[in-house]
């Protein structure tokens, strides 16, 4: 995937040229430094002032070509700060809301296989005994993995990821982290991590970038 | 005495309806969309709460009468009559009801963290499924103090609906205007029966949504 990315905010501008294939890219960087708005423009839920984002082979945002492809379009598995669980749905239902959007669901066959697939993902996470479970009555760490069960199981091209870890206890901190190098051995989705933990780029990163101000001002 | 409360109950729950959808829909287009002259429109919405009702009823009987641009468009081509009718004390009603359902329903959807919206367009959803499966579900407890403040709002309307709808008995006479004619006509008797009943019912109506929404989570689930 390559990106290049303008976007005038209050203080800076950011602006942001960057391509990789596979693996995961962490972004690094100070609070207020623009990473959050990056992820927000790929995913189309900040319009960016300018460049161009292409994901795979399918041009998602041009501005000279005038072309925007929605979110809900985008397949992009995004993993927010906060997780943004549904909290009127279960956990289950919370996982295979984003299955039902897609097309395939509404042939018997494949919602057979996509439910299964979901099956599979929650107990890949651990999650699977909480199915019946609100966000509301699970802890931290299990929110964090029912949202990430939620952001991979639809599949999407590339994942997003904001500061996963950055609400969890150290305790969970370290569970976590075994896991998610599992996760990442797994299934192999182009992952971009944001996340201002030195410790956690040296563990995940397969490529770095370090933004300062809106630009990056660093990479390896 | 029972036909104006029979009558009162049906105006105000047709009333509610249309502006449960008129209200909920207003919110959702003036507060999350882009749109032009969302001053005007919301100003436009709220006013029946600020003026007079017999300022209200004499602009729907205006509009609405033989005469009125409404009014004469709707006798010549449906031969339907809206003045002096319960469908005049509905449209009365929903109009006098719709601001207290439009800011019910806007504060519970400002509210709302747009996280949600956010989480569920990167999930494949439309606008419309995202307002279904979880800004409405979620806005669920304003919505319904709204749909509960309407209603007896729509039930207790006497100005504008005495203009526009009169007050014939079993046809346009509800609790409000009986009472105010009993008082008129000496019948203090019936008068007070009345007054009894639409004071206890309010009370009621009032005390379950309070308890209810005390019990409610306002995240969405209760806890």
């Amino acid at each position: 995937m390559e990106f290049r990315i303008i976007k005038k905010l209050d203080h800076f501008e950011i602006d942001v040229d960057y391509q990789f294939d596979s693996g995961i890219l962490t972004v690094q960087g100070e609070s207020g430094a623009g990473k959050t708005t990056l992820l927000n423009c790929i995913a189309g839920l900040t319009l960016p002032d300018g460049g161009r984002i292409v994901l795979g082979e399918k041009v998602v945002y041009d501005q000279k070509q005038a072309i925007d492809v929605p979110t809900r379009l985008r397949a992009i598995g995004y993993l927010f700060q906060n997780y943004g669980l549904f909290p009127n749905m279960t956990v289950q239902q919370n996982i295979v809301y984003g299955i039902k959007n897609k097309e395939e669901y509404r042939d018997k066959m494949k919602r057979r296989e996509l439910l299964q697939y979901a099956d599979y993902i929650m107990e890949t996470f651990g999650i699977a005994h909480l199915k019946t479970k609100h966000p509301n009555q699970i802890s931290g760490g299990e929110k964090q993995r029912a949202a990430l069960s939620r952001a991979i199981v639809t599949k999407p091209k590339l994942l997003l990821l904001d500061e996963p870890f950055s609400a969890l206890d150290s305790r969970t901190k370290e569970m976590v982290y075994q896991e998610f190098a599992a996760f990442k051995k797994e299934f192999k989705i182009p992952t971009i991590l944001i996340t201002h933990d030195t410790e956690e780029g040296r563990l995940f990163a397969d490529r770095k970038i370090l933004m300062k101000d809106g630009k990056i001002v660093e990479e390896d | 005495m029972l036909s104006p409360i029979l009558l009162s109950l049906k105006i105000a729950a047709i009333a509610t309806i249309f502006s449960f959808l008129l209200g909920v829909f207003f919110a959702y287009v003036i507060n999350k969309k882009n749109i032009p002259g969302k001053n005007l429109l919301e100003t436009l919405l709220i006013l029946p709460m600020v003026l007079p009702p017999s300022v209200l009823g004499y602009l729907l009987l205006i509009s609405f009468g033989k005469r009125g641009p409404i009014g004469e468009f709707l006798l010549d081509h449906f031969q339907i009559q809206i003045v002096f009718t319960w469908v005049g004390a509905v449209i009365a009603s929903c109009i006098v009801s719709l601001p207290l359902m439009y800011q019910n329903a806007k504060s519970a959807l400002i509210s709302l963290d747009p996280l949600y919206e956010r989480a569920a367009r990167t999930l494949g959803s439309s606008e419309w499924k995202i307002f279904i499966t979880v800004i409405f579900p979620l806005a669920w407890p304003g919505i319904i103090s709204g749909i509960v403040l309407s209603f007896a709002r729509a039930i207790g309307e006497f100005g504008a609906t005495l203009m526009i709808a009169g007050n014939i008995p079993g046809k346009t006479q509800t609790i409000p205007t009986a009472i105010y004619f009993a008082v008129e006509s000496g019948n203090t008797e019936l008068a007070n029966r009345l007054v009894l009943i639409m004071t206890v019912f309010s009370f009621l109506l009032i005390f379950c949504l309070n308890a209810w929404l005390k019990k409610k989570n306002y995240i969405g689930r209760q806890s």
